[in-house]
C-alpha cells in the first residue's frame, strides 16, 4: 500500500536529484555537446585515439586480474580461519580484515616505503648484495596489482567468511552420511552454497578497482587506466573529451552495478534456512598447530609490513635514511610540525571538519531517506533509493569531474552555483560520495525494525517527532553508527575527489601527503599517513564498541 | 438496551480489488468485551486496525462514547493496543515501556511511578520494573504488554490475537490472566482470533467474520446453538453438511428427507425455514445417535474412530454418501461396522436447515 507522498518527500527526492543524478546528466549533455551545438565530434575523437582504447582495456583487464588475484588470497584465508582454531586466531581474523579500513591512500604510501625502489626491502637488497641502485621499480600495471590485491582481498575473505558461518552445520552433516568425500562435499554442497557470497565480492572487487586512483595514479608511469587517463585529460585542457572518458567509465561502473545487483536478487532467492554453523576443528597435533599458528602469524607480518614500515618512516628526519639497513636516526619532529606549524597543521584541521559536515549531512539524510521511502513507504521510495545508491556505481573520478562541471557555473535558473573553489564543494563532494554508505546501513536498519514498534508508539500517544527521538532512533543506533564510522573514514582519507576538487585554503591529508611527497619530505608524508590511519582506525575501533554496547 | 460505548457502523475498507471489510457493523455496551473471529483472510484484523486508526475505512464510522472518532489518527485517539508479537521497545526496560504511554500524557514524577507500578502490579509482575525485555519469557512479554496498553488508562483496549505467540501450555493460563485483568479494570474491549476456544472463553459476543462481511454476532451460546449461517455452524463447533429434501414446514419446524428417511428439525429461532425442495443440513455430532442397523433408519458403515476421552467420535459414511460425525461410546463400534444413524431423541438441538446456497 502506497501513500501519497508529503511534499518534504518530494522535496527529498529534489534534493538527492540535485545533488546525485544532475551533475552526471551534466556530463553526459557536454559529452555531446560542442560551441555549435549537438555533436559526436568528442566521441569519434575518443574511437579515434588508441591511448583511449588502451586505458578503457587497462581499467578492464586490471580489474578482472584484481578479482583473481583478492580471491586466490581471500577465498583460502576465510577457510583456514573459519574452519580451524588455533593459537591467536581472534585476534589475527581482526588484523587480516585491516586493509579495508585503510584509505587507499596510506596503503599506496605504505607499499612505497616498503616496496618501493627506494623503500626498506630494497634498502635491504642493495645492502646485502651491494649494488648502487634496487634491481626493481615499482611502477607500472604489476605495482597497481600488488596494492589492489593487498587491499581488496579483504572482500573475499570478509564475504566467504560470512557466506560459511551462514551455512548450517547439519548441510555437512547431511553430505558425511551420504557418503560424500571432503572434496566432493567442497564441490558440490560448499562452493554452491558459497556462489552468492563469492560473486558479491568478485562484483565488489570489480568495482572498487575499477574506480582505483590512488595506486594506478602513483605507480601508474606510464601505464594508464581510465581513472587517471580522465585527470589527465582534464588537466590537458581537453574537457569534452574528458567528458567523453567518464561516460564510458560511467558504463562500465553501470554495467558491473547491474550484474551485481542481479546476483543480490539470486542471493536472497537461494537463501538457506539459518542453522548451527558448523564447529571450528581444532587441529589435532602439536605439529600441526604449530606450523598453522607459525603460518598465520607470518602472514599477518606480511600484512601489517607496509603499515609497520610507515610508522617506521615517519619517525625518521628528513634526508637521514639513505644507505643504511634500518634508520641511523629517530625523530618525533615530522609529528612535530603537524602540530606545530599552523600551514601544516591545516590539513588535518581541513580534513576532520570537511569529514564531518559530510557525515552529519549523509546521516541526516539517510535517516530522511529511511523514514519516507521504508517506513512511510511513500511514493517515490524507489526514486529515493535508486539515488541513494548512484553514487556507489559511479567511480569518484567520475564525481569530481561531474560536480566540477556541474558547479563552475553561476546559472540559479538552472540550479548550477559556482560552488568549485569554496569552501563548499568538497564536503558536497564527500556528502555525495557517503550516501550509498550511510544510506545502505541506514535503510537495512529502518528495514529490520518491527512496523508495530512504530504503531505501538502512536497508540501510546506519542506523535512523529517522539516517536522518531525516543524509539526510532535509539533502536538504529547500531545502522547509524555503522553508517556514519564507514562515511567519515571514507571522507577522511578521500584521494580521488579531492585532488579534482581542492584549493590550497582547503587542501586534505590526501593532498598534503602528495605534496610532501613531491617535495621528498617523505618523513611528513609518512607522519601524515600515519594520523590518517590511526584517526580511521580509532573511529572504527569506537564504532565497533558502541556497537557492541548492549542495547537489549 | 443502554445506547453502545463503542459502535462501529458500516465500515468498509477496499485494498485495490478486494474489500477487506465490508459494511461491518458493531455494537459495544461499556465494559463489553467482543471476540473479532473468522479464518485467515476473514477481516478480523483490518477490522481491529481500522478501530486502532491504522488503516483508513473507505466509508463508515467508528464512535466512542459519542465521538466520531473515524478521522481520527491513532495518536489522538486514546486507544490501547496489545499488538500480536507484542512490539515491546527492546531498548527500553520493562518500566520505561510501561511509562511510555503515560509519558505522552505528560505524567511525571511520582504519579508516573506510582502509576507504572500500579499497572505492573495489575499483571502481577512488580518485581520486573528493571528488567530488559529480553530477559522475558514470551508469557511476561505478553503481560508487559497488556500493562502498557493499560497504563494510560486507555478509553478501549484492542488485541491483536492475543495468545498466538504462546505455547499451547501456556495459552489458557494466560488467557485467564488476560481476562481477570480486562474483568477487574471493567475495559471495553475488542480482541481478534482465530481460535474458537478464545474468542468464547474471553468474548461476552463474539462476531463471526467471513471475507469482510459479518456473518454473525452474539454470545457463545447463541452462536452455537442458532448458527445464522451454514459458514457459522462449522467454524462454530463440528457439524457436518447433508443434503436434504424439504417436503413440509409448519412452525414446530421443518419435515425433511434425507437418503429416503425422513427426520423433524425444529425450527429456528431467529429465520424462517427454506421453502420445501432441496436443502442443507448441518448436523452437529451430539445431534445423532448410532444403533445397530435396522431398515427405516438412515444406513451408514463406520469408516474411522477417534478417541476422545469421554468417548469416541465416530466418521459415519452413509449410504448415500454423506459424511457425518457422531458421538458414542468408547469401543461401541469398530470400523466397517453397519450402522443406523438416527437424531438424538433427547434434544432435537444441533440439526440446522439452511437453503442450498446459503
Amino acid at each position: 500500500m502506497k501513500r501519497p507522498s508529503s511534499p518534504v518527500a518530494w522535496a527529498l527526492v529534489a534534493i538527492l536529484a540535485w545533488m546525485v543524478a544532475y551533475p552526471l546528466v551534466l556530463v553526459l549533455l557536454d559529452a555531446f555537446r560542442g560551441s555549435q551545438g549537438w555533436t559526436l565530434e568528442f566521441v569519434r575523437a575518443f574511437a579515434a585515439q588508441q591511448t583511449e582504447w588502451r586505458a578503457l582495456w587497462g581499467s578492464l583487464w586490471i580489474s578482472v586480474a584484481s578479482v583473481g588475484l583478492a580471491a586466490a588470497i581471500g577465498v583460502p584465508l576465510a577457510f583456514l580461519f573459519a574452519r580451524y582454531d588455533f593459537p591467536g586466531r581472534r585476534v589475527l581474523g581482526a588484523v587480516v580484515a585491516l586493509p579495508a579500513v585503510l584509505p587507499p591512500l596510506v596503503g599506496v604510501l605504505a607499499f612505497l616505503f616498503l616496496y618501493g625502489e627506494s623503500g626498506f626491502i630494497a634498502h635491504l637488497v642493495r645492502t646485502i648484495f651491494r649494488l648502487d641502485q634496487a634491481p626493481w621499480r615499482l611502477e607500472g600495471a604489476g605495482a597497481i596489482l600488488l596494492v589492489h590485491a593487498y587491499s581488496m582481498y579483504v572482500y573475499f575473505y570478509l564475504f566467504t567468511r560470512a557466506g560459511l558461518a551462514s551455512l548450517d552445520a547439519s548441510v555437512f552433516e547431511a553430505a558425511a552420511s551420504l557418503g560424500a568425500g571432503r572434496w566432493r562435499t567442497f564441490r558440490y554442497v560448499v562452493l554452491p552454497l558459497l556462489r552468492p557470497s563469492l560473486t558479491g565480492a568478485a562484483l565488489l572487487t570489480f568495482m572498487t578497482s575499477l574506480a582505483s586512483f590512488s595506486a594506478p595514479y602513483i605507480f601508474g608511469g606510464g601505464f594508464r587506466v581510465m581513472t587517471t587517463q580522465i585527470i589527465a585529460t582534464r588537466l590537458n585542457g581537453n574537457d569534452s573529451l574528458a567528458m567523453v572518458e567518464t561516460v564510458s567509465l560511467t558504463l562500465l561502473a553501470l554495467l558491473a552495478l547491474w550484474l551485481l545487483q542481479r546476483s543480490d536478487a539470486e542471493e536472497t532467492a537461494g537463501a538457506a534456512g539459518k542453522g548451527v554453523a558448523p564447529e571450528r576443528a581444532r587441529v589435532a597435533s602439536p605439529a600441526g598447530r604449530v606450523a598453522l599458528a607459525a603460518l598465520s602469524w607470518s602472514l599477518a607480518l606480511v600484512l601489517l609490513l607496509p603499515h609497520l614500515t610507515l610508522l617506521l618512516v615517519s619517525f625518521v628526519p628528513i634526508g637521514t635514511w639513505t644507505n643504511e639497513a634500518l634508520p641511523p636516526a629517530y625523530t618525533i619532529a615530522n609529528y612535530a610540525t603537524l602540530v606545530q606549524d599552523p600551514v601544516r597543521a591545516r590539513p588535518l584541521v581541513n580534513s576532520l571538519w570537511m569529514a564531518s559536515a559530510a557525515t552529519a549531512a549523509a546521516v541526516a539524510l539517510s535517516i530522511a531517506a529511511g523514514v519516507f521511502s521504508v517506513r512511510q513507504r511513500s511514493r517515490g521510495s524507489g526514486l529515493i533509493e535508486g539515488l541513494l545508491v548512484l553514487p556507489w556505481a559511479v567511480p569518484g573520478t567520475v564525481f569530481a569531474i561531474a560536480l566540477a562541471t556541474a558547479f563552475s557555473v553561476a546559472s540559479p535558473l538552472t540550479l548550477r552555483f559556482v560552488l568549485v573553489g569554496t569552501l563548499w564543494i568538497l564536503p558536497l563532494a564527500y556528502l555525495v560520495r557517503n550516501l550509498p554508505i550511510t544510506g545502505r546501513a541506514v535503510l537495512a536498519g529502518f528495514r529490520r525494525l518491527d512496523p508495530a514498534l512504530d504503531e505501538a508508539a502512536a497508540t501510546l500517544g506519542a506523535g512523529r517527532w517522539r516517536t522518531l527521538a525516543r524509539i526510532t532512533l535509539p533502536l538504529l543506533r547500531p545502522a547509524l553508527v555503522a553508517g556514519a564510522t564507514l562515511a567519515f573514514v571514507t571522507a577522511f582519507g578521500d584521494f580521488v575527489t579531492s585532488i579534482m576538487l581542492y584549493t590550497y585554503d582547503t587542501r586534505p591529508i590526501s593532498l598534503e601527503i602528495l605534496s610532501s611527497l613531491r617535495n621528498s619530505d617523505v618523513g611528513v608524508a609518512a607522519a601524515y599517513g600515519v594520523v590518517l590511519m590511526l584517526v580511521s582506525g580509532l573511529v572504527f575501533t569506537l564504532g565497533a564498541e558502541r556497537e557492541r554496547a548492549p542495547t537489549g | 438496551m443502554t445506547a453502545p460505548f463503542l459502535s462501529v457502523e458500516g465500515l468498509t475498507r477496499r485494498f485495490g480489488e478486494t474489500v477487506a471489510v465490508d459494511h461491518v457493523d458493531l455494537a459495544l455496551t461499556r465494559g463489553e468485551i467482543l471476540a473479532l473471529l473468522g479464518p485467515s483472510g476473514s477481516g478480523k484484523t483490518t477490522t481491529l486496525r481500522l478501530l486502532a486508526g491504522f488503516e483508513t475505512p473507505d466509508a463508515g464510522r467508528v464512535i466512542v462514547d459519542g465521538d466520531d472518532v473515524t478521522r481520527l489518527a491513532p495518536v489522538a485517539r486514546h486507544f490501547g493496543m496489545v499488538f500480536q508479537h507484542y512490539a515491546l521497545f527492546p531498548h527500553l526496560d520493562v518500566g520505561q515501556n510501561v511509562a511510555f504511554g503515560l509519558e505522552s500524557l505528560h505524567v511525571r514524577g511520582d504519579e508516573l511511578t506510582r502509576r507504572v507500578a500500579e499497572a505492573l502490579a495489575l499483571v502481577d509482575l512488580e518485581k520486573f520494573e528493571r528488567r530488559r525485555i529480553s530477559q522475558l519469557s514470551g508469557g511476561q512479554q505478553q503481560r508487559v504488554a497488556l500493562a502498557r496498553a493499560l497504563a494510560p488508562e486507555p478509553r478501549v483496549l484492542l488485541l491483536d490475537e492475543p495468545l498466538s505467540n504462546l505455547d499451547p501450555s501456556l495459552r489458557e493460563r494466560t488467557r485467564q490472566e488476560i481476562r481477570e485483568v480486562i474483568r477487574r479494570i471493567g475495559i471495553t474491549t475488542v480482541f481478534v482470533t482465530h481460535e474458537q476456544d478464545e474468542a468464547f472463553d474471553l468474548g461476552d459476543r463474539v462476531a463471526v467474520l467471513r471475507a469482510g462481511r459479518l456473518e454473525q454476532i452474539g454470545t457463545p451460546e447463541l452462536l452455537y446453538a442458532e448458527p445464522a449461517t451454514p459458514f457459522v455452524a462449522r467454524f462454530v463447533g463440528r457439524s457436518a453438511s447433508v443434503p436434504v429434501d424439504v417436503i413440509g414446514v409448519t412452525d414446530r419446524g421443518a419435515r425433511v428427507r434425507v437418503e429416503g428417511v425422513e427426520w423433524d428439525v425444529p425450527p429456528a429461532r431467529d429465520r424462517a425455514a427454506p421453502a420445501t425442495g432441496p436443502a442443507q443440513l448441518l448436523v452437529r455430532p451430539e445431534a445423532l445417535w448410532l444403533v445397530p442397523a435396522a431398515s427405516g433408519a438412515l444406513a451408514g458403515t463406520i469408516e474411522s474412530r477417534r478417541f476422545t476421552g469421554t468417548g469416541s467420535a465416530y466418521g459415519v459414511r452413509t449410504w448415500g454418501g454423506a459424511m457425518v460425525e457422531v458421538y458414542g461410546a468408547a469401543g461401541a463400534w469398530t470400523v466397517g461396522d453397519r450402522v443406523s444413524i438416527v437424531p438424538s431423541r433427547r434434544s432435537g438441538g444441533g440439526l440446522h436447515l439452511y437453503g442450498v446456497d446459503a
